[in-house]
């Protein structure tokens, strides 16, 4: 028994200091996958046959694939609300020449993780697809996570709800910048170290940033809820609400950035002072707001 | 029967356990799962602890933690600690009444639970109420009804 609590120990120490196991993890996961799938059929069904009384089979192909096309179009309408903005500061010569369109595809959630207290879901691409660590997940209306594990067939996204994630926003309105970090509540995101004279007002629209390399710019993040001051405190307390059905969305876009997937260097550098956060995952903040 | 068609038995009962754990379920009755691969590994320490003991607890673990996404060694350490206490105890459970084994089972799975918190707590930092603890009840409430499909199995493939 000893014998296995100490191996444990050393196992939960190597795979959560290192990136020994990742390839112990990949390989069984591709055991696990069929388990996935298995656990997934009640819902498929269930969408199945909903589509089925409906339609015919060539009906329900048309149905997907006009989705997909829908999605891909929001995303678009998506950018637009901060290009406009962008023009209307005449930042354009500056900065907003690195606005190019970038690749997506379209992938279908196939689970969620079973621990309430963690906002995980999985998606049905993997590897094989051409996924990569911290690829920016989306929905019809903005942003909802990261990728943080690529299996063969599946891969593992961290939403932005989820109390250990954090990314970079400005407000679309004036350009004042926060970084935005889960609460561990779906619907509830805080806004950390903003200094009391910010300009924040309920309302304001927040869009990612990409300071930090991570996350693609311009994208809707989510909208502030909640702007109050307590005298007691270093920062103003600001609570936004995200864009995107974290909780409903069955299908989400996975964006390429138009540079390669960031180094490892790159994210572990970024020291952010975001006390309480575990080490793993700041590389997840990539901040670059210090 | 063979002995290997009652070890492809049991591992079914397990993959079923895997299922049941990562089943996609409305909000409230997330919090209400029972830890099915737990009480599993509890059936089977109690029922034949020469076949299934810590060695297969801490096995069956490393794949749950692969499933769930969790560190690697997380609910291995959990569940072979929960093998190791049943084992202690195999006898005495043996010969309860059925509602009284209920009552072991929310014990162990509480120590179970109390264990995955710990290292969770430790790797990171988890958003977490009083309602965590609500699978140790759950998981009570249903051994009673896990018992009897699993005591059919055991003597449809004379599992011993």
């Amino acid at each position: 028994m000893i014998t296995f609590v100490i191996l444990s120990m050393v196992l939960i120490f190597v795979d959560h200091r290192t990136g020994l196991l990742k390839p112990v993890r990949y390989s069984l996961s591709v055991l696990m996958t069929p388990i996935q799938y298995i656990s997934n059929t009640p819902v498929r069904v269930a969408e199945w046959s909903a589509d089925g009384v409906k339609s015919k089979d060539q009906l329900q192909r048309e149905n997907v694939a006009l989705s997909n096309q829908v999605l891909l179009l929001e995303r678009r309408v998506q950018k637009l609300a901060s290009t406009v903005a962008e023009n209307k500061r005449l930042k354009e010569l500056m900065n907003s020449s690195d606005i190019v369109d970038d690749r997506v595809i379209v992938a279908e959630i196939v689970g969620v993780d079973p621990d309430p207290y963690r906002h995980e879901v999985i998606v049905n691409k993997g590897r094989n697809d051409g996924l990569y660590e911290g690829q920016a997940v989306l929905d019809a209306d903005g942003l909802m996570g990261q990728i943080i594990e690529v299996g063969p067939m599946t891969s593992r996204a961290l939403l932005i709800s989820d109390s250990t994630h954090g990314l970079p926003v400005h407000a679309n309105r004036n350009g004042v910048r926060a970084i935005a970090v889960g609460s561990g509540i779906l619907d509830k995101l805080r806004l950390i170290h903003v200094p009391d004279t910010a300009d924040l007002e309920v309302g304001d629209l927040l869009v990612s940033s990409g300071l930090g390399g991570r996350f693609p710019k311009g994208y809707p993040v989510g909208v502030v809820s909640k702007v109050s001051h307590d005298p007691g405190q270093p920062f103003a307390i600001v609570e936004a609400r995200p864009t995107a059905n974290l909780d409903r969305s069955r299908y989400v876009l996975l964006v390429f950035s138009v540079e390669e997937p960031a180094e490892e260097s790159v994210a572990e550098s970024v020291d952010v002072s975001t006390e309480g956060l575990p080490t793993e995952k700041i590389s997840a903040i990539d901040g670059g707001e210090g | 029967m063979t002995r290997s068609e009652g070890s492809l038995a049991i591992i079914f009962t397990f993959m079923l356990a895997y299922i049941l754990t990562v089943m996609v379920l409305p909000d409230l009755l997330e919090y209400l799962r029972p830890e099915w691969v737990a009480l599993i590994i509890i059936y089977w320490v109690i029922a034949i602890p020469h076949r299934v003991g810590v060695i297969v607890a801490w096995v069956v673990g490393i794949f749950q933690d692969v499933l769930v996404g969790a560190v690697l060694g997380q609910h291995a350490l959990a569940l072979s600690a929960v093998a190791y206490i049943t084992y202690m105890l195999h006898m005495r459970i043996r010969v309860f009444p059925v509602w009284q084994q209920s009552l072991s089972v929310l014990l162990l799975v509480g120590v179970y639970l109390m264990i995955v918190l710990m290292v969770q707590r430790t790797v990171a930092t988890s958003h977490w109420t009083l309602w965590y603890w609500l699978p140790a009840l759950s998981s009570a409430v249903v051994w009673p009804w896990i018992v009897l499909p699993l005591r059919w199995l055991r003597k449809q493939y004379a599992i011993n």
